[in-house]
């Protein structure tokens, strides 16, 4: 399926988008939290077929998700990104878009504690199920951890 | 006929079928899988934390620890990410030691793929076949990086040596030879009908899936979408070299293990091509600073390892330690998709099928 013009998707999601910039990294859409789900539909339909990653950034007040996508052949970047906040970490599952997001969503709540509302089985996986917090926060503590050395 | 009831069976993670440590509860009806519950993590050191706090020199040797058996692709796929947010211009004898280091380990590590799959399926063929030019190529690496496991080869800007006198005359005569080793994996091992019967048609999975998944590789490949990231986004020399991505179609666990011996043959080439034309010069970049702190931002670099596109993804604040890094595990990606392949399989073909995705736990588990 060859790509759509970017300009298109632009439009398509329009008060959605927060912001766009389309350089090296390609596409690269930051959108309202509740707009996550369509934003990645528009994106898949317009050519967008591989869901290379999904993760999550600490910074602070808010959460920083990342969505890189791509279409294969031939080569073709985006991403999608949003901000949700600390305290209501929550955002729409792409389980339904994406199989690969299944392990990745539960991935990104083992480790960082967001929730994918629709996810069908949102449980710990790299950690065991009784683990308590979650490690990837910057407020995560754990007396085990190692300390950064002081470097000069 | 008798009724079959049905049975919940766990395998792993402490058994050697499972390839590391991988668990997996499976629902049988008689010999017949019809459901699939994976479990993972139980090698899960967090990486990701680990990191956060040691300087990116420091972070070089632990990326060795993922896909232990592919370590020298880690250390490349690591620096490529770091030295695009840092803006380091690698020189060019470095990149194509870079990528000659990478096809070697690509080959061992496809060796490690095939003689599982080969253990699994009862050829044992293939294990007393893959022993000496595994051993070659070891040696090889020991003389190339110190190691013979894990290389810590590439470094920020470059890689840690130049080759040693000598060497690449020992790569060369290796690579000759070990094409006739190819051919005979070829038909010691997939003319076999022990491996054919149990692996043609069994654990297939459909294009749609791959791309859904996220499958990567060969496991990509063999489901027909051609996508290897060396052509794709070629990074270091692979624009200058040329070699073939065999893509498959059936995208049963047959096909996957195929493609992998295929691989293996272009890998051979694109050693001799980068030993012909690679240039005099420098090994590692000048000036790089030993306490690097790359200006805030993120970068995301993707290379082709062994088992498909592994992507490391760094954010920088401004400090000498990352902020966050990611690692794109092409292994994980690979297994989740067991989930629709693995139901349908006879339990024994399933360890098969298990072990044509190479998955390293690694890597996995992070």
């Amino acid at each position: 399926m060859a790509v759509r013009a970017d300009d298109d998707l632009i439009a398509k999601l329009g008060d959605s988008i927060e912001s766009s910039s389309s350089g090296e990294e390609g596409l690269v859409l930051t959108v309202k939290p509740d707009a996550v789900r369509a934003a990645v539909s528009a994106l898949k339909d317009a050519g967008y077929e591989y869901l290379s990653y999904l993760t999550a950034i600490d910074r602070g007040e808010v959460f920083e998700l990342v969505y890189r996508l791509c279409s294969l052949e031939p080569l073709r970047d985006g991403a999608i990104k949003a901000r949700v906040p600390r305290e209501d970490a929550k955002v729409g599952s792409i389980t339904h878009l994406f199989k690969g997001a299944l392990w990745q969503e539960r991935e990104v709540y083992d480790l960082f504690g967001i929730v994918f509302t629709g996810h069908p089985n949102l449980t710990r996986i790299l950690l065991p199920d009784d683990w308590v917090g979650h490690p990837l926060r910057k407020d995560y503590e754990d007396e085990r951890l190692e300390r950064r050395p002081n470097v000069y | 006929m008798e009724e079959t009831k049905e049975l919940t069976i766990n395998m792993g993670p402490q058994h050697p079928s499972m390839h590391g440590v991988f668990r997996v509860e499976v629902v049988v009806d008689g010999e017949l899988i019809t459901e699939v519950h994976p479990s993972i993590g139980y090698l899960h050191r967090s990486f990701e934390k680990m990191v956060e706090a040691r300087t990116y020199a420091q972070i070089v040797p632990i990326t060795d620890r993922l896909d232990y058996v592919g370590s020298a692709l880690n250390n490349v796929g690591y620096c490529l990410a770091v030295e695009k947010l840092a803006g380091i211009e690698v020189p060019e004898r470095a990149q194509y030691l870079r990528v000659i280091a990478a096809e070697l380990n690509r080959i061992s590590s496809h060796l490690i793929a095939l003689m599982a799959s080969g253990l699994d399926a009862g050829a044992l063929t293939i294990l007393f076949l893959h022993l000496q030019p595994r051993e070659k190529l070891l040696d090889i690496m020991e003389k190339l990086c110190g190691a013979r496991l894990t290389y810590n080869y590439a470094r920020i800007g470059g890689v840690s040596g130049d080759i040693p006198p000598g060497l690449a005359d020992d790569i060369n005569a290796f690579a000759d030879d070990f094409l006739k080793t190819v051919e005979k994996l070829k038909r010691f091992f997939f003319g076999s009908r022990m491996f054919r019967q149990r692996a043609e048609g069994i654990g297939v999975l459909s294009r749609e899936d791959a791309l859904s998944y996220g499958a990567s590789g060969s496991t990509l490949r063999a489901s027909g979408v051609n996508f290897d990231v060396r052509k794709a986004q070629p990074y270091l020399v692979y624009d200058r070299i040329e070699f073939e991505v065999p893509v498959g179609s059936a995208g049963d666990s047959y096909e996957r293990a195929l493609l992998r011996v295929e691989e293996m043959r272009q890998s051979v080439f694109i050693i001799k091509r980068a030993l012909e034309q690679i240039p005099e010069g420098r090994v590692i970049a000048e000036g790089v600073p030993r306490l690097l702190a790359p200006p805030p931002g993120e970068a995301y670099a993707r290379i082709e390892s062994p088992r498909g596109e592994l992507g490391f993804f760094v954010v920088s604040d401004g400090t000498p330690y990352p902020y966050r890094l990611k690692v794109r595990s092409p292994a994980f990606s690979n297994l989740s998709t067991i989930e629709a392949i693995g139901p349908g399989c006879m339990i024994a073909d399933f360890v098969i099928t298990v072990g044509s995705l190479d998955p390293v736990f690694g890597e996995v588990d992070r």
